[in-house]
């Protein structure tokens, strides 16, 4: 049981998702074929009793025809039809859609009537010092928030749980979970309101008689104005999946370190530490899995406040080229080049995972 | 703070460590509600308090719903609160039709082309829609300047499939086998013996997509050309981050102070998610945990 609680919790955060879902294939794909192996009975030939009332006649017995099949799920797939039809409509037909990186787009020729251009936008990406710049300005900001938000939630994680009244703790859990929930122009909003020019902070300290800070709209701050923003929002909700793993430790281990005359840091560090290190490389090799993913709304709605050369990012160099510059082709082209280095690193931060999931998430 | 339920190995903290984890923990807190509680302040204070303490105050000296009296009569800030509201409604319920649909069918076990299916969808997740193709594919289905552009693009989320997926996993088989062997249709099954047992599930889902369609503000941008249609994150990122002064946005709010009005809309923005969210609060771990638990 632990060891799929600790599995479970990975799914507190969406952005860790999807290698979960691997995993949980995986094992889905175990359990269909253990399954598969006793409805067949591993006998050949003989029709095995079967204790499930809808096993499908398999292997022994000839298979019932597609068309059968269908007609036999038929209320299913009904079911199902308006969410595949979704998915295909808009993110298949989306991914073909990816056709106009190659392409020398004009909206009034459509797809079929544009002029192919083969691989000229990545060409001129590849050139393009305002392409560069967003890719730098990604980086500096993916590894800001490697660094200063990733281990955030653990810290208030810890922090929510060595506080042992129920009342106190769950009012604080409301309390920091809620900004979650809220949108980023709320968020940007707020912040404008607490550290801008005529904001909250800076009278303070013009009563104070100090100087003031500038913090919006300066190019300097930006960095960790953005972590601080994320921080704020998200630290609160990222701590579900610690404080899952952290319920999880076990409390004999406690004991028998306290009764060893352990204090609490030692504690913490031959115990806590330790019981959820799988699950803190798990999130950490998801989140380099997730690198170049830093967000969008936040950047698209504070780029303009610092100006493009701090402020633009891969997404917004996106929305910028081929919105508001019209050049829809070469943006759709920088849009699938991050997106397939984003595949790939998912990729390998999956296989990593896995390897390292074989003693880090399952054994747990 | 109570200590009846501190196992007895932890001993008793030293004052000094319990008064750090308090300050701690208010400090937490305070940085969570102060920001927010400003904003009301602001939004409910008189137009000369607000100037007189440039611009935002803690405490207003008298309180005063002039602000939102102003902007809920009519104009644009009524209208794109109806839209987003209308939105969210519409939007929350077509995608919890659609997402149950998809996640029970794809829950049960050997159903035709399931795992096919599966992985059709799992892999949308690896390699989202980039925004310009996205963007073809609504303006060719015809979405412009339509509510429908903001709905039907994000109908159904593979994070609260799968979630929902995994939690009628754990519904035990025994139950539907039952059912069926009693007569039921697949569709008396869901709506009889399924859906009741997943409330706290249906419950989280239906808020994850609730706010996701109340928040949702930059596809107004690129697929509506008429600004009236905009929802209200649209129209407050438009003068609050926006740098559009209020004025600019609609003529007719010079009698209360700018800042009251702006700090009303983010309140407005706000205050839906505030409302709902104590009561589906307790459903979070139990739905999603338990969702996920089992899948």
């Amino acid at each position: 049981m632990a060891h799929r609680t600790d599995k479970a919790l990975t799914y507190g955060c969406n952005r860790f998702m999807f290698v979960n879902i691997l995993f949980r294939l995986g094992t889905a794909r175990e359990a269909f074929d253990v399954s598969m192996t006793r409805v067949r009975g591993g006998t050949g030939g003989a029709s095995p009793p079967t204790g499930t009332a809808r096993a499908r006649p398999e292997g022994g017995r000839p298979r019932l025809g597609h068309l059968r099949r269908i007609r036999a799920d038929r209320a299913l797939l009904l079911f199902a039809a308006p969410g595949l039809a979704y998915f295909l409509f808009f993110h298949y037909g989306a991914l073909f859609g990816n056709v106009l990186a190659f392409q020398d787009y004009v909206p009034f020729l459509g797809i079929s009537g544009s002029e192919w251009v083969g691989l000229a936008h990545f060409e001129r990406m590849f050139t393009d010092p305002l392409f560069w710049n967003a890719v730098k300005n990604t980086l500096v900001i993916a590894a800001l928030q490697l660094v200063f938000f990733f281990p955030a939630p653990l810290a208030l994680a810890l922090l929510l749980n060595s506080v042992v009244g129920d009342t106190v703790r769950r009012f604080v859990q409301s309390v920091v979970y809620l900004p979650h929930f809220l949108s980023w122009v709320i968020v940007v909003a707020l912040f404008q309101q607490m550290l801008g020019g005529a904001g909250v902070v800076n009278g303070w300290l013009s009563d104070l008689g100090v100087g003031g800070v500038s913090i919006i709209g300066n190019p300097d701050a930006y960095g960790p104005l953005v972590i601080a923003q994320l921080v704020w929002k998200e630290c609160g909700w990222a701590t579900i999946i610690f404080l899952a793993a952290l319920s999880q430790v076990d409390e004999q281990q406690y004991e028998a370190a306290a009764l060893d005359g352990a204090g609490w840091w030692r504690r913490l560090w031959h115990v806590t530490l330790p019981a959820i290190r799988p699950v803190i490389v798990l999130l950490l090799v998801l989140r380099l899995g997730e690198f170049l993913s830093i967000g969008f709304e936040q950047f698209f709605l504070q780029r303009q406040s610092v100006g493009p050369e701090t402020g633009e990012v891969l997404e917004t160099f996106v929305y910028f080229t081929g919105f508001a510059g019209g050049d829809f082709g070469y943006a759709a082209a920088v849009g699938l080049f991050k997106g397939v280095i984003g595949v790939a690193l998912i990729y390998a931060a999956n296989k990593v995972a896995h390897r390292l999931g074989e003693q880090g998430v399952y054994k747990a | 703070m109570s200590r009846t339920n501190a196992p007895a190995w932890m001993g008793r903290p030293t004052p000094a460590v319990r008064a750090a984890k308090a300050v701690a923990l208010t400090v937490v807190v305070a940085l969570v509600v102060f920001p927010l509680w400003t904003v009301l302040a602001t939004s409910l204070a008189s137009p000369q308090n607000v100037i007189a303490n440039g611009g935002w105050v803690v405490w207003p000296d008298e309180f005063s719903f002039a602000s939102y009296t102003e902007i809920l009569q009519g104009g644009i800030i009524s209208r794109a609160l109806l839209v987003s509201a209308g939105i969210t409604i519409v939007g929350t319920a077509l995608s919890l039709v659609c997402t149950i649909g998809l996640a029970y069918t794809l829950s049960r076990p050997q159903v035709y082309g399931g795992k096919p299916l599966l992985l059709l969808v799992l892999f949308t997740f690896l390699f989202p829609p980039g925004m310009v193709p996205l963007f073809l594919v609504v303006q060719g289905a015809g979405l412009f300047d339509s509510y429908a552009a903001l709905i039907l693009p994000f109908l159904v989320n593979v994070f609260n499939l799968v979630v929902m997926r995994g939690f009628f996993q754990s519904i035990p088989s025994e139950l539907i086998d039952a059912a069926r062997i009693d007569g039921a249709s697949e569709l008396g099954i869901l709506r009889q013996v399924v859906l009741p047992l997943s409330k706290a599930v249906i419950a989280v889902v239906g808020l994850f997509y609730a706010v996701a369609y109340w928040n949702r503000f930059f596809e107004a941008i690129i697929y509506f050309n008429d600004q009236a249609k905009w929802p209200i994150g649209t129209v407050l990122r438009q003068y609050v981050t926006g740098g559009a002064s209020l004025a600019e946005t609609s003529g007719e709010l010079a009698a209360t102070s700018p800042q009251s009005v702006q700090m009303a809309v983010v309140m407005l923005a706000t205050l839906p998610i505030v409302c709902v969210y104590p009561f589906l609060q307790r459903y979070f771990v139990k739905g999603v945990v338990t969702g996920a638990l089992k899948a």
